[in-house]
């Protein structure tokens, strides 16, 4: 047989294959986690071998690839990230939000409004919401199974008895369509609402826990709550300092010893593009 | 009238070794029954069989619905199981660390059943956590605080609290008192009794300590090696012991 070994993207045929099966599963059932076999990628575990490899398996050559960690282009893994994907598969490169038809993201979900055309790949290091609560994976499958979530508002409201408010601020559980509870990955509960309704295909790839799960276009994503503490994200007193946005996700950048913070857009091409047009 | 909890002939064997065999009784609403024998009887055994932790090897458990309904244990699907469990059901283990959720405070402890069957509003929680454990006599002021700062006492407390915040109408109980000391005992057993007595609780209790049995139980079944020897009013099986071995355990009790 003379069949080529590796498609593009870096994954042979039977990983791409055995991927895109996972994340054709993981659409037809928003928020469940569909196991995968997760191979080693050429970067440590935690670096995101899981939104690497969904990305390697959606990417064709007429894509356009952004990569953001933190919300930014260019830190240590959104660059080595998109210098793997230039060398692998050859494919454009970009940091505008608007121009990318994949892109992969650590931490945030950009701030520019995503559109049909687009799909946001998510890294995820714990996919199970569950788990801080119960060890147990059997029984974590079985509570999702029996949507048996009660131990969620636990943590919910061991928060509240604690600190007076709901204090999970990332990787806030959320329910999708009605059904499964899912964890968004570590990115801030200022980004939730984005996650509902959203035009765009979300895909979350979680390489050393092999999960893949998805949340499709128009899919109903509600934040957990308590009825006399409801959701709400976190707010500024000030703009962005550099380019004044109100609405954006703020950084706190410590610039010297003696007490001097500076608060900056996250969002570092939603920030430059804004500076821009001043 | 309908029992609450039939039990026909439940066998459990473990390979060629037998846990429990052909054991069966009727626990009607708002009665205690005791399951007493020595260690390696079998009580622990037919507690898991009975309260559905456990599959039989053979024969049958009916648990009659609030609605009414007798349903077969094994008929049941898991949902239905699990769902009973944690509303018309209590189960308080021997070793509080079993049956609280340790990394949580008290008060996530009580509420946790009720947010389990959709309760969403923090206030209603809380209050009604408060008045559990209030109802278990732990200060109000310690609802925040982690069951690792609890005494041995107090954390079997919390453990009934946060099994009857939901209203169960039968309550299983593994040595409840084992593990405290005398007096700790004393006042557990009060509480208990004062609790089974106010909410017309039924309850099934495996203990090896007569004493428990007798301050709680209404009827009462001795086992010795996997077999229910003899069963019948608790009173009546401790003033005139008819079996050799319930004659010898009820002997062997010190009397102060």
């Amino acid at each position: 047989m003379t069949a080529p070994t590796y498609n593009f993207a870096y994954l042979n045929e039977q990983t791409k294959r055995m991927i895109r099966r996972a994340l054709l599963k993981a659409v037809a059932i928003p928020g469940y986690q569909v196991p995968f076999a997760a191979r080693e990628m050429p970067m440590p575990l935690g670096w995101g071998t899981g939104g690497v490899q969904v990305t390697a398996a959606i990417l064709t050559p007429e894509d356009t690839l952004k990569v953001i960690d933190q919300g930014a282009d260019d830190t240590t893994n959104a660059v080595s990230i998109r210098q793997f994907f230039v060398k692998t598969s050859g494919v454009t490169v970009t940091e505008s939000t608007e121009r990318a038809t994949i892109i992969q993201t650590r931490h945030r979900i950009p701030e520019t409004p995503l559109t049909e055309t687009q799909t946001l790949v998510f890294q995820v290091p714990i996919p199970e919401p569950l788990r801080f609560l119960e060890p147990r994976e059997t029984e974590t499958r079985k509570m999702h199974a029996l949507e048996e979530y009660g131990v969620m508002h636990v943590k919910l409201y061991e928060d509240i008895a604690r600190y007076g408010e709901i204090a999970t601020t990332y990787a806030y559980p959320a329910e999708v369509n009605g059904r499964y509870v899912f964890d968004p990955s570590p990115i801030p509960k200022f980004d939730n609402p984005k996650l509902d309704s959203t035009p765009a295909l979300q895909l979350f790839g979680a390489g050393r826990e092999k999960r893949i799960y998805a949340v499709p276009p128009y899919t109903r994503v509600r934040s957990l709550d308590f009825e006399d503490h409801p959701f709400e994200i976190q707010r500024w007193d000030r703009p962005c300092e550099i380019c004044g946005a109100r609405d954006s996700f703020l950084d706190e950048i410590v610039t010297d010893d003696k007490g001097g913070r500076l608060f900056v857009c996250s969002d570092t091409d939603y920030c430059g593009k804004r500076q821009g047009k001043r | 009238m309908t029992p609450l909890l039939a039990v026909e002939a439940i066998s459990k064997l473990y390979g060629l070794r037998t846990g429990c065999a052909d054991v069966s009784f009727d626990l009607w609403p708002g009665e205690v029954i005791a399951i007493v024998g020595e260690s390696g009887s079998g009580k622990t055994t037919l507690l898991k069989c009975i309260s559905g932790q456990m599959q039989p090897t053979t024969g049958t458990v009916r648990y009659a619905m609030r609605g009414g309904r007798v349903l077969a244990l094994d008929r049941m699907s898991e949902a239905e199981r699990r769902f009973l469990m944690r509303t018309d059901w209590g189960f308080v283990h021997q070793d509080a660390r079993e049956g609280l959720r340790m990394s949580v405070s008290a008060g996530a402890n009580v509420g946790e059943r009720l947010m389990a069957v959709g309760e969403r509003h923090y206030g209603r929680i809380r209050s009604s956590a408060l008045d559990w454990l209030s109802r278990v006599e732990i200060a109000a002021d310690r609802i925040d605080d982690s069951p690792w700062s609890y005494s041995g006492g107090m954390r079997q407390r919390l453990q009934i609290a946060r099994n009857l915040v939901t209203s169960p109408r039968l309550v299983f109980m593994d040595e409840p008192t084992g593990g405290l000391d005398v007096s700790v005992q004393a006042r557990l057993l009060d509480l208990l009794r004062g609790l089974v007595n106010s909410l017309g609780l039924a309850g099934v209790i495996v203990t090896h300590d007569l004493a428990v049995a007798r301050l709680l139980s209404t009827r009462m079944l001795v086992m010795q090696g996997g077999e229910v020897i003899e069963a019948g009013l608790t009173d009546q099986i401790l003033e005139d012991p008819q079996a050799p071995y319930t004659q010898l355990l009820v002997s062997s009790v010190l009397q102060v």
